[in-house]
């Protein structure tokens, strides 16, 4: 992708040149490369799960390996995968669309992304060193508490440090949108990408300390001899559910939130027209941001809470139904009367309204308590979030990558490969888990390692593997239009979709302090209200003058790999105490670079008014 | 005029709706072919649930079918510039109202079902059943408190009346799930007991699952709930406590070898769930472990490594040899008192 840089430079200098990078856009490469690594893993993980239940009495892979896998699957695909492909959108667009020079704390950003990524790669070295964690995604205590072997430390320990990480990277970008949008971007004119975005870091916020306070729970149980989930020794299992779901709904609304957001922008380029009800989309946001906390023991419907705590959540978690309907609403109205270019980022959101629509309304009826009690734990659960991720996360990521992919490497991804690449995801992905719905009420439940013969379930399964086929089919064609893309499209301008945002305004890609001088917006749609009164460009707040800009550092880095090194140390130092030099090896780099950075004053630079204009000379300020 | 026509479309669609979806899955399997009192409330729900999201659906697919063939860009129409519409304060109002009030429509039924399921008013009322349900890795205790029996793997309950269960787990967490009489509930370690009551309306022998991830073999754990009617059952309760655990004499060396190897964790008789299932009537079961045809050479490679057919149980692989495993089921083999329940047995096998 960046293969120009790479020639100038030659490839240690751009290594390392990544490495030590506080800049939001490269931070936004790294968490695409990392993110989409990770999400191919998760796909293949996914492929052989249902390569195993393409049949019945299938013994394609073992039932501890299969437990394995499913654990692996989920856990990549939401935390590795999900999270860091929204952060990659996050870094390319939000201090562009504010009007910002790089985020709050780039020093912090870059930390954020070197904790997910060493996270991610100790949950992944589990499959090396003697198995991987088996006890599902949600690692349901004691299960996991008694799980043998290493494979649930790794997901303590690997999620405890990228979790870290995203809630670095949430409290940035918060943080961001608080203090850095340029002169006249309200509140109330910002796009409702960097809203939503808004929103979620506060969701990060507020959730992930939950997984966080259960994680070093687990841990101590596990590593220390605490017994918080033992019951045999008067702690509580249930709890752990709790902490979990407190952390992992509202989770479900981090993931989803920001695409609504890129599918509100993307709806309203690709019609011509500015969002319908703009501040009701807004409220829309934040109200399910709230009511997300609300509804977190709907996932407990069959632990045993009684009918009253039943009741309270079933109702609660119906009530989100409300503002999302809202939504759905309004992104049609978008369209009503607009003048809809169907591109390749247009297309995979037109699809994600029927598909989003359906994983909405399935979710209303999970949220009937009592019926749950048939759902709970089946396909149909499976069948409900695959449509509420897939449909909507993954198609959501895939239509941002094609909308912001010139923004971000200044070509636009092939729209015919790009249009090539839906259809069989589109087709895969309804194959693979509409049936899941009925397979699930026909009685067959979740992370089943077989399922026997004379069930019914045969035919059901079967399609939902060919679906599964043509999904990977569609990813390595997306993948192929990447490459393809790198090497043989032109260059393009900074405003290849007549775009309405400030992100537009500025070159593609961006030069490294993205505005030359910072740019006055007047309302909504800043971009569009300057080119409907005939203006090329923004007009600046701002005289031309020198830019303040932070330095790279390599700290960050070394940061994270102490705790990567020091989380084996945790890891081993239960089979044998000399394991703790590891720890105390890890924690001693992580502790020295962060003494390092309290010590040593990190001014940044300056980039003068002169080269500024050099730049400008060479057209990079149109 | 209209209001009526609107509730004879409703109707069809309803009943549509149900005549589809019965149509799906295995007798005494699916959720979809209710047999007992919990599944069909739950139908119930479930099919009002999906009237009113096929409604909403159809409603939102209207106007997105419209919206993208008419206002799609035709040839020639690249620089038109749509009205820049801020919003419609009425029909924003619409479509927030409207799902309040559907969802209220749902919440009802949904509030009134969950407590009526969760319902324990004749609990403990004379001739009312209670039944301990033990979920254990990868197996269940049935226990009968009130009349000294146990069992395992196969839960016999009368029919026509409700009978509570009384829930745990023994290591981690389970659940018990009979899709066709009602729906499931966790069975948690400590004490997090769990209630709830099965109400099975015909007689028969009904499929249960475990559907909570319980280790490498949780999709193998799987029960039957045989309902029978209730002359049968007190017959089958009588026939249990009054079993006579001695072997012919074929199989003397049999129960030797199982009294030495066995016993320690498969009682015979009534007693707490133990380290594993209560063998009491075992030839009675429908299926060895849950899940095994069942048949003597079955029986006897089971015995010898379970491992193979149940990866991660707790069963010790070569206890015994296999010529002993072979005297051993021929034992097991003659643990059948009781005929209750056997002709339903076999019309399940006939289905197959």
């Amino acid at each position: 992708m960046s293969t120009a840089l790479a020639q100038n430079r030659g490839l240690g200098a751009m290594i390392w040149d990544y490495l030590t990078t506080v800049d939001h856009k490269k931070i936004a490469h790294l968490y695409l490369v990392a993110g989409g690594f990770f999400f191919l893993i998760g796909g293949l993980e996914a492929m052989l799960i249902r390569i195993q239940l393409m049949k019945p009495d299938n013994d394609f892979i073992s039932a501890g390996l299969y437990n394995e896998m499913i654990t692996m699957h989920g856990t990549t695909m939401i935390f590795l995968a999900a999270m860091p492909l929204i952060f990659a959108l996050m870094n390319a667009v939000v201090p562009l669309q504010i009007g910002a020079r790089d985020v709050a704390f780039p020093f912090l950003n870059s930390l954020g992304f070197w904790l997910f990524l060493f996270g991610g790669v100790i949950l992944n070295v589990s499959w090396f060193t003697g198995g991987a964690p088996d006890a599902g995604w949600t690692n349901y205590a004691p299960l996991s508490t008694v799980s043998p072997g290493h494979g649930v430390d790794y997901y303590v320990m690997g999620l405890q440090i990228s979790g870290a990480g995203t809630l670095i990277g949430g409290i940035n970008f918060l943080v961001t949108i608080v203090n850095m949008r340029a002169p006249g971007m309200t509140y109330m004119r910002m796009p409702l990408f960097t809203w939503a975005v808004f929103v979620t870091s506060a969701l990060i916020l507020f959730a992930f300390p939950a997984l966080t306070v259960g994680l070093f729970l687990m841990m101590f149980d596990r590593m220390f001899g605490s017994v918080f989930f033992d019951t045999a020794a008067g702690g509580n299992a249930i709890i752990w559910e709790h902490l979990f779901w407190i952390f992992g709904h509202p989770e479900v609304y981090i993931l989803i939130l920001p695409l609504f957001g890129a599918f509100s922008d993307i709806f309203s380029t690709f019609s011509k027209k500015r969002l319908f009800g703009y501040s009701a989309m807004v409220f829309a946001t934040v109200l399910i941001g709230f009511l997300g906390f609300m509804v977190w023991a709907h996932h407990m419907f069959t632990v045993g809470m009684g009918p009253i705590a039943n009741s309270i959540f079933a109702v609660a978690t119906m009530a989100i139904a409300v503002p999302t309907g809202i939504k759905i609403f309004n992104w049609m109205f978008t369209m009503w009367g607009g003048n809809i270019r169907m591109t390749a980022a247009m297309l995979w959101s037109v699809a994600f309204i029927p598909s989003f629509t359906i994983g909405g309304m399935t979710g209303v009826m999970l949220a009937a308590a009592a019926a749950d009690y048939q759902y709970h734990d089946t396909y149909f659960v499976v069948g409900h979030f695959h449509y509420v991720i897939v449909g909507g996360v993954v198609f959501g990521l895939f239509a941002a990558l094609h909308y912001w992919w010139p923004k971000m490497f200044g070509k636009i991804l092939n729209e015919k490969l790009g249009k090539l690449a839906f259809w069989p995801f589109f087709i895969g992905f309804h194959l693979t888990f509409f049936i899941q719905h009925f397979l699930g009420l026909m009685g067959m439940p979740r992370r089943y390692w077989v399922f026997l013969e004379g069930q019914g379930l045969e035919a059901g399964n079967l399609i939902s593997t060919i679906g599964a086929f043509l999904m990977a089919i569609g990813t390595v064609i997306f993948l192929v239009n990447v490459v393809y893309t790198s090497v043989k499209a032109k260059k393009v301008s900074g405003d290849p979709w007549d775009g309405r945002t400030l992100e537009w305004s500025i070159p593609s890609p961006p030069p490294h302090y993205n505005f030359t001088q910072t740019p006055l917006v007047r309302g909504l749609d800043p971009l569009w209200v300057e080119k409907s009164e005939g203006k090329k460009g923004m007009t600046p707040a701002e005289p031309l003058g020198d830019i303040h800009m932070p330095n790279a550092s390599i700290l960050p880095f070394l940061i994270s790999l102490g705790l990567f090194i020091a989380g084996f140390g945790f890891i081993y130092q239960v089979d044998n105490k000399a394991w703790l030099i590891l720890v105390f090896l890890g924690m001693g780099l992580t502790l020295g670079s962060m003494l390092t950075r309290s010590l040593k004053d990190d001014l940044g630079h300056h980039i003068h008014k002169e080269e500024l204009e050099k730049d400008l000379e060479k057209g990079a300020g149109e | 005029m209209r209001g009526w026509m609107g509730k004879l479309r409703a109707f069809f669609i309803f009943s549509a709706l149900t005549l589809l979806l019965t149509g799906c899955g295995v007798d005494n399997l699916s959720a979809l072919k209710p047999k007992g009192y919990g599944s069909d409330l739950l139908f119930d729900l479930m099919m009002i649930s999906i009237a009113i999201m096929l409604f909403v659906f159809i409603i939102v697919m209207a106007i997105y079918t419209f919206v993208l063939i008419r206002y799609r860009q035709r040839k020639g129409q690249e620089d038109f510039i749509p009205k820049q519409t801020e919003g419609n304060k009425a029909l924003e109002v619409i479509w927030t109202v409207i799902p309040i009030i559907l969802l209220l429509v749902l919440a009802v039924p949904t509030v009134q079902a969950t407590f009526d399921l969760a319902d324990e008013s004749t609990k403990g009322d004379e001739g009312v059943t209670t039944i301990e349900v033990t979920g254990n890795q990868y197996w269940w205790h049935f226990g009968y408190p009130d009349d000294e029996i146990s069992t395992s793997q196969d839960l016999y309950i009368p029919t026509g009346e409700r009978v509570y269960l009384d829930m745990k787990s023994s290591d981690v967490i389970h659940s018990f799930w009979v899709p066709s009489i009602a729906g499931k509930m966790d069975t948690n370690p400590g004490d997090n007991d769990n209630t709830m009551y099965l109400e099975a309306y015909e007689e028969g022998v009904y499929w249960g699952h475990c559907a909570e991830l319980c280790g490498p073999s949780h999709s193998l754990m799987d029960f039957r709930v045989i309902a029978v009617s209730p002359e049968e059952y007190d017959q089958w309760k009588e026939d249990m406590q009054n079993v006579d655990p001695e072997a012919t004499a074929e199989a003397q060396e049999g129960q030797d070898l199982y009294e030495n190897n066995c016993m320690g964790c498969h009682a015979i008789g009534d007693g707490a769930a133990g380290q594993g299932p209560n063998m009491t009537n075992f030839a009675n079961r429908t299926k060895i472990a849950g899940v095994i045809e069942p048949s003597k050479e079955n029986l006897v490679d089971w015995i010898v490594n379970p491992e193979q057919f149940k990866p991660g149980n707790q069963m010790p692989a070569n206890l015994v040899s296999e010529d002993e495993a072979s005297q051993i089921a021929d034992y097991l083999m003659e643990l059948d008192h009781s005929d209750v329940g056997a002709s339903a047995s076999e019309a399940e096998v006939e289905e197959e």
